[in-house]
């Protein structure tokens, strides 16, 4: 399925993310929550006041579009560590069907996701499709001023449609935040220490658990 | 109070109520340009570097007498050349003085997110407070005559103030002061309104320009800068200028349906999830983590 080793550690542990691919998730997950706020900020009124707190309305404008760099280049690399896992497969499908057990924590009636289920897989590609949007109009509005009367139309599309990726991405952001760290205990602490108990493993990836455990028992070549 | 804060009717990026709304008895002030008497000779393009103190900067020769091709950060007054050869084969000089319009549904206030950076006074004028304006250039998006400008050094837009230090004091703007024609008058919008009409109407009756009229375009909700046209029906002859002006319609949807839609949308998905962890929890407890593993051997 994937190049990934997953290697088993001691203590019926799996490693899910190596060293690389926590720290590139928290760069992305630092650099989307300053975006966040001082995006906020500009977007109404009344939590204008975050720009104050972030260091004031100047600086928050001055850093927010580099801090959209550095958001970008994370989501770049994360398409390079896991696009090749997030390709949508016949149990994802299945999956979606049973939308309503899942959303019920009744996980033993979902079909056996793999490393990634289909709503992980459809957040990455959410996050992915609109951090290019945000990065193309994220650039217009960095220098309006150098947009040519007559080419305003860039200017018009990407002062709409820079808040509504944002607002897209700010809905799937809530959701991955709150089966991180609420609904799935131990997601977190994969992303920080990198390892997930084989519990957790068949518990909510029970095809990749399988695929695990058949590569353990496996000769050793 | 200060007498400046009641003489304030807008504010951009502003949550809640605006002190001045409504508190002062003041006319809505109006500059009059009318294009037919105005013989270009750029007196109030230097009247206006002159009293704001607008650094000097290189102009740009283009076979023309405009002195640069659009405003700049510091040079907020242009006129604007145009040869114009009508149907009958002659020629026409156009020449219009631009500046900003002081709309008085103003698109650089609409989309301005900046609290108090763009303000509009009680008499109509729209100020831009560079002390609180933080560059974004939202207001360059939202303005349908391409006034604003980008100052690179100071990263804050600046552009016509109408004079607004010299109007509260009573004093006419500066490039109105300047003109030798008479082609500039300045007052309340009304009496401007009535004189500028009555020039079309002569300009109509006498001087063979049945097209005459005045501009002051109800898309905006008109302008504290009003035309005198020889053709009306042509602005755009008159150096560009937009026949039916317009806060652009992305702006309006961004701060209209798209705000609300966006706030109930993230203030419902907040309460969502606090409900949904209220009525099915975790998708599993602690004490069922701990079971022991089975299956693989490390």
């Amino acid at each position: 399925m994937s190049e990934h080793a997953d290697q088993i550690l001691p203590y019926g542990r799996v490693l899910r993310y190596p060293f690389w691919e926590r720290l590139n998730h928290w760069i992305a997950a630092f650099s989307y929550i300053y975006l966040l706020l001082t995006g906020l900020a500009f977007w109404s009124p009344w939590l204008f006041w975050i720009a104050v707190l972030m260091g004031g309305g100047q600086i928050s404008r001055m850093l927010h579009p580099w801090a959209g760099l550095i958001f970008f280049y994370a989501v770049a690399r994360m398409y390079g560590y896991w696009s090749p896992q997030m390709k949508s497969t016949e149990v994802d499908k299945q999956w979606w069907r049973s939308l309503n057990h899942y959303v019920q924590n009744e996980d033993d009636k979902m079909p056996p996701a793999g490393r990634y289920n289909a709503g992980q897989k459809l957040l990455f590609w959410s996050f992915f499709y609109a951090a290019i949007v945000l990065l193309l109009t994220g650039i217009v509005l960095w220098f309006p001023e150098w947009i040519p009367w007559n080419l305003r139309l860039l200017r018009y599309v990407s002062v709409f449609l820079h808040p509504v990726a944002a607002l897209f991405t700010i809905a799937n952001f809530l959701i991955h935040i709150y089966m991180s760290v609420f609904a799935e205990r131990g997601a977190f602490g994969s992303v920080i220490r990198g390892d997930v108990s084989l519990h957790f493993a068949k518990r909510y990836h029970p095809a990749w658990y399988e695929e695990i455990v058949r590569r353990a028992n496996a000769p050793r070549k | 109070m200060s007498q400046e804060t009641l003489r304030i009717q807008k504010i951009s990026g502003h949550a809640g109520s605006v002190p001045g709304e409504g508190t002062q008895r003041e006319y809505t002030v109006c500059k009059l340009i009318d294009t037919t008497t105005c013989i270009g000779c750029k007196a109030c393009e230097v009247a206006c570097m002159e009293w704001n103190d607008l650094p000097f900067g290189e102009t740009v020769f283009d076979n023309t007498y405009q002195t640069m091709p659009e405003t700049r950060w510091n040079y907020w007054n242009l006129i604007l050349f145009n040869e114009h050869e009508r149907e009958d084969g002659s020629l026409m000089w156009l020449m219009r003085k631009n500046q900003c319009m002081h709309c008085a549904e103003p698109g650089c206030l609409a989309a301005c997110p900046s609290d108090g950076a763009i303000v509009q006074y009680t008499n109509g004028i729209v100020d831009f407070q560079q002390d609180k304006c933080i560059g974004c250039g939202y207001c360059i998006t939202g303005c349908p005559f391409n006034i604003p400008k980008f100052n690179k050094e100071t990263k804050r837009v600046y552009k016509c103030t109408l004079c607004t230090d010299r109007v509260s004091q009573g004093l006419e703007p500066a490039c109105i002061k300047s003109c030798p024609t008479g082609c500039l008058h300045f007052g309340s919008k009304d009496d401007m309104k009535y004189l500028a009409e009555q020039r079309a109407k002569q300009l109509r009756d006498h001087y063979n320009f049945p097209k005459a009229g005045v501009y002051d375009p109800p898309g905006v909700g008109g302008t504290g800068v009003i035309y005198v046209l020889h053709d009306a029906s042509q602005p755009e002859l008159y150096g560009g200028l937009p026949k039916d002006p317009r806060i652009p319609l992305s702006v309006k949807l961004w701060k209209g349906p798209l705000k609300w839609l966006g706030n109930i949308a993230m203030v419902g998905g907040l309460i969502g999830l606090f409900v949904h962890y209220l009525r099915y929890g975790p998708k599993e407890r602690e004490e069922e983590a701990k079971e022991p593993h089975e299956g693989a051997q490390p």
